[in-house]
């Protein structure tokens, strides 16, 4: 293969090392499709750095307007895909759903077949989100696996566990914390955790 | 409760406690993940649905041994060179690369 050493195929420093034969298998695709001419490192660049900009303060972000803006608010429960696009957030083609939750209801989600997520507003989806005992579980006994995140919820809460797939994901709007009346939006919006919009957390603290 | 379609599907199953432990995304990693969202840009994937069709292929030893991002490859070869996009023994070739690079550093 010679001494050439262009950008595509240099590891990047600082990251360990793949190896793992199928993870080798997915650097030799990508490198024949950066040598095929398919796409070039540099838009691959430019993709990675675009979900890594993705993290749960988008959602948070949605959350805190929802708390301030009962208008904004019912738009959202009524159809999240068009209301989020209010604050420049597009997941179409997409739908998006978003779950309130309330003193009788906590909603949590799941992807049972795979692991569809809302990663443009929660960013990369957490390990445990993606496992075959989450995914399992959280459908057959919610309140068991909730409690193994530590949410433990009196029998007069109702769970409700949401499947998501390749055309609806969810997201939940958690109940504000009180003690939080004229805080600002930005304020509240750091009060949001990417578990309390997943469901996997219940209660938000103000600190 | 009906029968598993595949290996995938898991909803319901028996299965052990959640591991709570939040883990790294490596930059290979992030890179397949760039890599099929190029693909599915660029027409070499028709839809997402193809890439999960790959997935669900997998024996389910396979899947379950498998790393999130390790399925998304198989599967991406699957389809490429099913495609005629890309050959098997190229694949084979750059692989042998990538590990002598890997060796020599």
């Amino acid at each position: 293969m010679g001494d050439h050493h262009d950008h595509s195929k240099t590891f990047q420093p600082d990251h360990p090392e793949p190896t793992s034969d199928d993870a080798l298998l997915g650097l030799a695709l990508r490198e024949l499709l950066i040598d095929g001419g398919y796409f070039t490192a540099a838009e691959e660049q430019a993709v990675i750095e675009k979900m890594q900009g993705a993290s749960p303060e988008n959602g948070g972000h949605i959350v805190a307007r929802a708390w301030k803006d009962p208008e904004f608010k019912a738009r959202l429960l009524d159809h999240g895909s068009e209301a989020i696009k209010e604050l420049g957030f597009d997941l179409s083609p997409t739908e998006f759903t978003v779950l309130e939750n309330s003193r009788s209801i906590h909603n949590v989600v799941v992807c049972t077949l795979c692991s569809c997520y809302p990663r443009a507003l929660l960013g990369m989806s957490p390990a445990w989100y993606k496992s075959k005992n989450y995914r399992a579980r959280v459908v057959r006994e919610p309140r068991q696996v909730l409690a193994e995140f530590g949410v433990e919820l009196s029998s007069e809460v109702e769970v409700r566990v949401h499947d998501s797939t390749a055309e609806l994901r969810y997201m939940v709007l958690p109940q504000r914390p009180a003690g939080t009346e004229g805080w600002t939006e930005q304020q509240l919006a750091a009060l949001v955790t990417r578990d309390s919009l997943i469901g996997t957390q219940r209660t938000l603290t103000t600190g | 409760m009906t029968q598993p379609s595949g290996p995938h599907d898991l909803g319901g199953l028996d299965a052990g406690p959640v591991d709570l432990a939040e883990k790294d995304t490596a930059y290979w990693e992030w890179q397949i993940d760039a890599m099929i969202r190029l693909a599915l840009q660029k027409g070499l994937l028709t839809d997402f649905a193809e890439l999960r069709d790959g997935i669900e292929r997998l024996a389910p030893e396979d899947y379950e041994k498998l790393s999130y991002y390790e399925r998304w490859a198989r599967s991406l070869a699957y389809a490429l060179v099913s495609k005629g996009i890309l050959q098997q023994a190229d694949i084979d070739q750059t692989i042998a690369a990538l590990r002598q690079r890997q060796a020599g550093r």
